[in-house]
């Protein structure tokens, strides 16, 4: 294959979600002496963009757009580990501390959030479920994190999204990180009264409202 | 069909039947249901509840806190719960027989707005919200038990559930259930205000006014204080169930019979761990079962994946000899319109239709999340129309009217007949669809239904008087309230 065949066919791997084709192109272009930043950018990167360009003219449904994530990072898996042999970088636009709140265990928007987020651009820190309030602050201050997003299913665990925020003012950070907040009893007006930077209603939302929040993309 | 405001319209003996699955389909989802609860297991996050499992025989793995259960053992505690009993209310007159041949309709829940009805603004909803929605709920007589419409949100999360448990039981005397009892010690106050209500916890016992209903966590999880408070109030004798609400292409698989399995397994393993701890436990089966948006990956309320899964989950509580909660109505549109009845129909038919005892329920927009007390008038009113409908038509001599057709014979009309004026009020008036003339309609500045029904609501909020609870009655539920906050609260 030419290296433009196999960027075709990296962008392809993922316009058709196949993780597993994806992580053997990936080291095939290894192989091949391809950049990993190259093959990030102009081969599997191209994919998730048409992704998403079919999913905005309705073509393409989530599951697609999932999949089709799952595929890019498979590719950023073996990538990344060659990235950090040679000490380089991906660029992305910014570090994202993500988790659901305390004393909720509801996860799937938040793992979507998370999938959607890692493929377009973003250095994600999951903290998973039931995090404590502690723990985000920690996580923030340790990743330096831009953009901190918390989710609640429940109203009674909601309270934790106003908490946390104030935990932030408490600690002089505040100011330093954008909150986000989501959770199918979220609302915009809730998110307003706790002071958050943004809401979403759904994970598509939530990439754009984070590119958005962060002057990118 | 005029009714007074105090008494209950249920529907009572259905004569028209809907099966979706055949005999042999429900069999296959059961048996793929045991090969799921005994290969893949369920998580139950509470030690209590492996604790019970692991005695029964369960495989129980601490770590993942997955509990895999054999067919057997699932089978054989169902087998001891009863097939019917009672939900009681202050009122006696108000009682629920889940016999098998009723169905009662509720409020839905749990909201988290408002469409106000002063200013029509959308807000979010306080515990004055849930002391109006259940006034308001006790002069509906479509309305047979009341579940706390929104949340109060004014109120302390960790005794949230019992304020609003004391708003609905001043402001009605129907049963009262809810699902936002998610922890063992709001269960355990709920339970002493409860018994303060009916004189005692063994009267308790024997006059459940209180049932609790809790969500699973799809796919084929459990959420641990939701257990713990299950388990708690089935100790006391109140009847509790669980809700699925397995979503195809998230939480359950694209397939409708596949996503049953998911569910079913899920509410029949919890099922079991409450027969396994208290055996002849009252339980009943919940579901709420849909299709994710595709777009968005969304709950979203309505669509033909709801009202099939509204038919077909009856099939199997019946196959379980439990009764069924099914989650009716529910639309996901934003405003009383076109989309909410076209949902709101279907989802309200379809579980009445095979025979589910209770349609939860009635008055939220949006995939149950904005409380409308127009949408909750006008979907009295559909159930007023598949009350009607299900009803059936009667062949009798009667009503095949041979001699009233004799008499007036060719042409003429039936107007003045005996049998006319005596059968007419059989034939259903509505309240809020519009029959007038258009001349009348357009005269009238072309207000409807949607008008009618906030007009209806205001009237009844101002001049509906609930049996209040004696002031002694007041204090205690109050004072229990206060206890439990004086010992959880930061």
């Amino acid at each position: 294959m030419s290296t433009d065949e196999l960027y075709q066919a990296m962008a392809q791997s993922v316009i058709e979600g196949e993780p597993e084709q994806a992580a053997r192109l990936a080291q095939q272009g290894l192989a091949a002496g391809l950049e990993p930043l190259t093959m990030i950018e102009e081969g599997f990167g191209a994919g998730v963009e048409v992704v998403g360009d079919l999913f905005a003219q309705g073509e393409y449904f989530l599951p697609d757009l999932v999949i089709g994530a799952k595929a890019m990072q498979e590719a950023l898996a073996v990538l990344g580990s060659e990235l950090r042999r040679r000490q380089e970088t991906r660029r992305t636009y910014g570090k994202v501390v993500i988790g659901t709140v305390q004393g909720d265990i509801h996860e799937i928007g938040k793992n979507l959030v998370v999938t959607l987020l890692s493929v377009n651009g973003f250095e994600v820190f999951d903290l998973g479920v039931d995090v404590l309030d502690e723990t985000f602050i920690a996580e923030v201050k340790e990743t330096d994190a831009d953009i901190l997003g918390m989710s609640a299913l429940l109203t009674t665990t909601m309270p934790a999204q106003g908490r946390v925020i104030q935990a932030l003012e408490e600690a002089g950070i505040r100011n330093e990180v954008k909150v986000i907040v989501g959770g199918a009893p979220v609302t915009q007006s809730w998110a307003d009264e706790i002071g958050a930077d943004g809401y979403s209603e759904d994970a598509v939302g939530a990439v754009a409202l984070a590119k958005r929040l962060l002057g990118v993309g | 069909m005029a009714v007074s405001a105090r008494a209950m319209s249920p529907i009572e003996r259905p004569k028209l039947h809907l099966e979706v699955l055949s005999e042999d389909d429900v069999r296959r989802i059961h048996q793929a249901s045991l090969e799921v609860t005994e290969t893949v297991g369920v998580r139950f996050p509470s030690d209590w509840a492996l604790d019970i499992l692991e005695e029964a025989g369960a495989m129980v793995d601490r770590k993942s806190q997955i509990a895999r259960l054999p067919g057997q053992i699932v089978e054989e505690a169902l087998a001891k719960a009863p097939p019917s009993y009672v939900l009681c209310a202050r009122d006696p007159t108000l009682d629920l027989p889940l016999d098998g041949e009723h169905s009662y309709l509720s409020t839905d829940g749990c909201g988290v707005e408002v469409i106000d009805l002063e200013t029509g603004e959308r807000r979010r909803s306080t515990r004055q919200d849930v002391a109006e929605s259940a006034l308001v709920a006790d002069y509906l007589p479509q309305i047979a038990f009341y579940w706390p419409v929104v949340a109060a949100q004014d109120c302390p999360p960790e005794t949230r559930s019992l304020h609003e448990l004391e708003a609905a039981w001043n402001n009605t005397t129907k049963h009262v259930q809810t699902e936002c009892v998610v922890t063992a010690r709001e269960a355990q106050a709920a339970i002493e205000m409860a018994a303060a209500i009916v004189g005692g916890r063994e009267e308790l016992r024997k006059r459940p006014v209180l049932s609790i209903m809790q969500c699973t966590i799809s796919p084929l999880g459990q959420d641990g204080g939701s257990l713990e408070a299950a388990l708690v109030a089935a100790h006391a004798g109140l009847p509790v169930g669980f809700m699925t609400m397995a979503s195809c292409c998230s939480t359950g698989p694209a397939t409708l019979a596949g996503n049953l399995v998911v569910g079913n397994a899920e509410v029949i393993a919890v099922s079991a761990l409450i027969e396994l701890a208290y055996p002849g436990a009252p339980i009943f089966y919940a579901a709420a079962q849909t299709a994710m948006d595709l777009r968005t990956g969304a709950y979203t309320g309505g669509g033909p994946e709801d009202y099939l899964f509204g038919a077909a989950t009856n099939q199997l509580a019946d196959f379980y000899r439990i009764p069924l909660s099914m989650g009716a109505f529910a639309t996901g549109a934003k405003e009383p319109d076109w989309q909410a009845a076209l949902d709101n129909t279907f989802a309200g038919l379809m579980p009445v239709l095979s025979g589910a005892d209770m349609l939860t329920g009635a008055g939220l927009l949006y995939g149950s999340r904005i409380l409308s007390y127009e949408q909750l008038l006008m979907d009295c009113e559909i159930y007023d129309v598949i009350q009607a409908t299900a009803q059936g038509i009667e062949v009798s001599e009667e009503t095949l009217a041979l001699e009233v057709i004799k008499s007036v014979g060719v042409g003429g009309h039936y107007l003045t007949q005996k049998h006319t004026l005596k059968h007419m009020k059989d034939r259903w008036v509505p309240n809020l669809a519009d029959r007038r003339p258009y001349s009348a309609w357009e005269k009238n500045g072309r207000r409807g239904a949607k008008e009618w029904a906030h007009e209806k609501a205001r009237w009844i909020l101002s001049n509906h008087r609930p049996e209040p609870l004696e002031p002694k009655l007041q204090e205690e539920l109050s004072k229990l309230i206060a206890a439990l906050e004086r010992r959880t609260m930061r």
